[in-house]
């Protein structure tokens, strides 16, 4: 068997199944944006839902919040995860302990934590009794809106708890792949601490959890799970907005619903591409 | 003294992180472990007031749902680990090992699932579903939680075939061993570890999917996280909690198993983000 017939056997199957379902639903997903699904009872093809959604108040909102919560935790995932993983690099008491349970949330399931995160910090949660007891508040009201609130701190906390740990490994496995030599050498040539880490560790950490930081990001701006239980009906995000559009039972909101799911698939589709040229340029400058 | 110092302060910065990461990880998962056994514990009380087994009396009871959906969620989760495995493995040795054309093209259309939102295409593909007689059925479920796991499968897997050396193959069958036990007896333990690793993810992907099930199982599939979430909405804490901590099982007995192969070496983590 030549290599080509190999290579091309061992793929097929893979990708047959993921062309026909995944490419096949996108399609079919677009055509019902336009208005065009014959099966269905939709025959005149139009930009009506496109329209509808770009004049639509609400999808503005929920486009703004979506992208907040996805860069407020993206920030916060990478900067976590290069501390831990720097400080899970030394040999401590209790390390076996902590490493077992810093990958824990990685495998958690996503409802898992959102619960316990909405019984933690909710007004009548685990820490508004602690406060309350501590005499810090007199009344649950007091407490501060930490889930269902404006800004999504709860999706944001789930987000950072799942999603640390994820990128924190890749970090690890960098600075166990490049060892303490570069590091040393920097020092050696008189650069403190902050120096060394600024303009030897960094620029090798960056690109090593890029594409993984891309991921995490899509997953944040497209998921469903968490924001449906920890966030406020309105404004909501994009996911969730787009689903109830899609759930409602007049049936004319439908190529709305996924005049949504496009958009929000160009939208990533371009970031990974801004993101690739991006990389091929700072690599073409070495 | 100012090397006494200076470890003083690195000490007591690691005592805080690592501090910091044993209460940040334990910690939100403890008020459900409570709530699984209380009976009433309001605001502002620090412990329930009594405890109580309703929750695990409901779940035992064969009418309640719980063991079907629990059924549901693991022959779900074990068939789509199973098709992962066939397809992804021989996928991942492809782009693992072979140096082929359009290569970028091949990796950027597995990997567009981990990009793009899954909920996104299983919304189109729903009427279609419909058409097939695969909407509302256990078998169209499985179909689309492989959009997940797929990618994740033979993305990890070309990890592992990325750091596999052929040679072996090669000796074996140069001392007379035909395809079949060159496979059995020197590829399949060399591989093993990545696809056990692999297959533990893939499972736990398919187990927490909530969303893909409710639109192709049109909420006559049901889950456990369907249930999770449905009591979760309705405000029962005690049942959501213990029904949260069933949920949690499979996570804790692979984390145990895989945790020595996370630590730091193994490859392909592109697909965690999904889980």
């Amino acid at each position: 068997m030549t290599n080509r017939a190999r290579v091309s056997l061992l793929l097929a199957p893979s990708l047959i199944i993921l062309c026909v379902l995944f490419f096949g639903g996108f399609l079919l997903g677009i055509m019902q944006s336009l208005n065009y699904m014959p099966m269905i009872g939709l025959d005149s093809p139009n930009f009506e839902a496109y329209k509808m959604m770009f004049t639509d108040e609400q999808f503005f909102q929920s486009l703004l919040l979506t992208l907040w919560i996805s860069i407020v935790t993206t920030v916060l995932v990478i900067v976590l995860s290069i501390v831990s993983a720097l400080a899970l690099r030394n040999t401590f008491v209790g390390k076996r302990l902590v490493n077992f349970l810093y990958q824990f949330p990685i495998t958690v399931p996503y409802v898992v934590i959102t619960i316990g995160t909405l019984f933690l910090f909710s007004q009548s949660g685990s820490v508004a009794r602690i406060a309350y007891n501590m005499g810090i508040i007199s009344d649950q009201s007091m407490f501060p809106e930490l889930v269902n609130d404006k800004f999504g701190l709860g999706i944001i906390f789930v987000y950072v708890w799942k999603q640390v740990p994820f990128i924190g490994v890749i970090v690890l496995s960098i600075l166990q792949s490049m060892g303490n030599n570069f590091e040393e050498l920097a020092r050696s040539l008189g650069a403190n601490k902050w120096q060394s880490f600024r303009h030897v560790l960094l620029p090798i950490i960056i690109p090593g959890i890029l594409p993984a930081s891309i991921i995490t990001f899509a997953y944040t701006f497209g998921s469903y799970e968490v924001p449906f239980l920890l966030g406020r009906p309105y404004p909501a995000v994009l996911s969730i907005l787009a689903y109830r559009l899609y759930d409602n039972v007049d049936l004319n909101a439908r190529p709305e619903a996924m005049a949504m799911a496009v958009f929000m698939t160009a939208f990533l589709v371009v970031l990974v591409f801004l993101y690739k040229k991006l990389l091929n340029k700072a690599s073409g400058r070495d | 003294m100012e090397n006494v110092k200076q470890n003083n302060s690195r000490n007591a910065l690691l005592f805080i992180i690592g501090l910091g990461i044993i209460i940040g990880v334990i910690v939100p998962i403890v008020p459900q472990l409570v709530w699984a056994v209380s009976h009433r514990w309001a605001f502002p009380d620090l412990l329930p007031e009594a405890m109580s087994g309703r929750a695990w009396k409901y779940i035992a009871n064969p009418n309640s749902k719980v063991l079907s959906a629990t059924l549901n969620s693991l022959v779900i989760a074990i068939c789509v680990t199973v098709i992962s495995i066939l397809v992804g493995v021989p996928a991942g040795k492809a782009l693992g090992m072979y140096k082929f054309k359009a290569k970028g093209a091949i990796e950027l259309i597995i990997l567009s699932p981990s990009i793009i939102p899954p909920l996104a295409v299983t919304m189109g593909m729903q009427v279609i579903f419909i058409r097939m007689g695969l909407s509302d059925t256990i078998f169209g479920v499985i179909l689309v939680h492989l959009i997940p796991t797929i990618p994740y499968m033979t993305v990890s897997m070309a990890g592992v075939f990325a750091n596999y050396d052929p040679a072996y193959e090669e000796q074996a069958r140069s001392l007379g061993a035909g395809t079949v036990k060159t496979f059995f007896l020197i590829t399949l333990p060399t591989i093993f570890p990545g696809i056990v690793t692999g297959a533990m993810f893939a499972f736990l992907i398919s187990w927490g999917q909530y969303i893909l099930t409710i639109i192709i199982g049109g909420g006559r599939v049901i889950t456990l996280p369907l249930l999770l979430f449905s009591f979760a909405s309705s405000g029962d804490f005690t049942l959501t909690s213990a029904l949260s901590i069933i949920f949690l099982l499979p996570s804790i007995i692979i984390l145990v198993i895989t945790s020595k192969y996370l630590s730091g070496q193994s490859s392909g983590m592109g697909g965690f983000g999904n889980i």
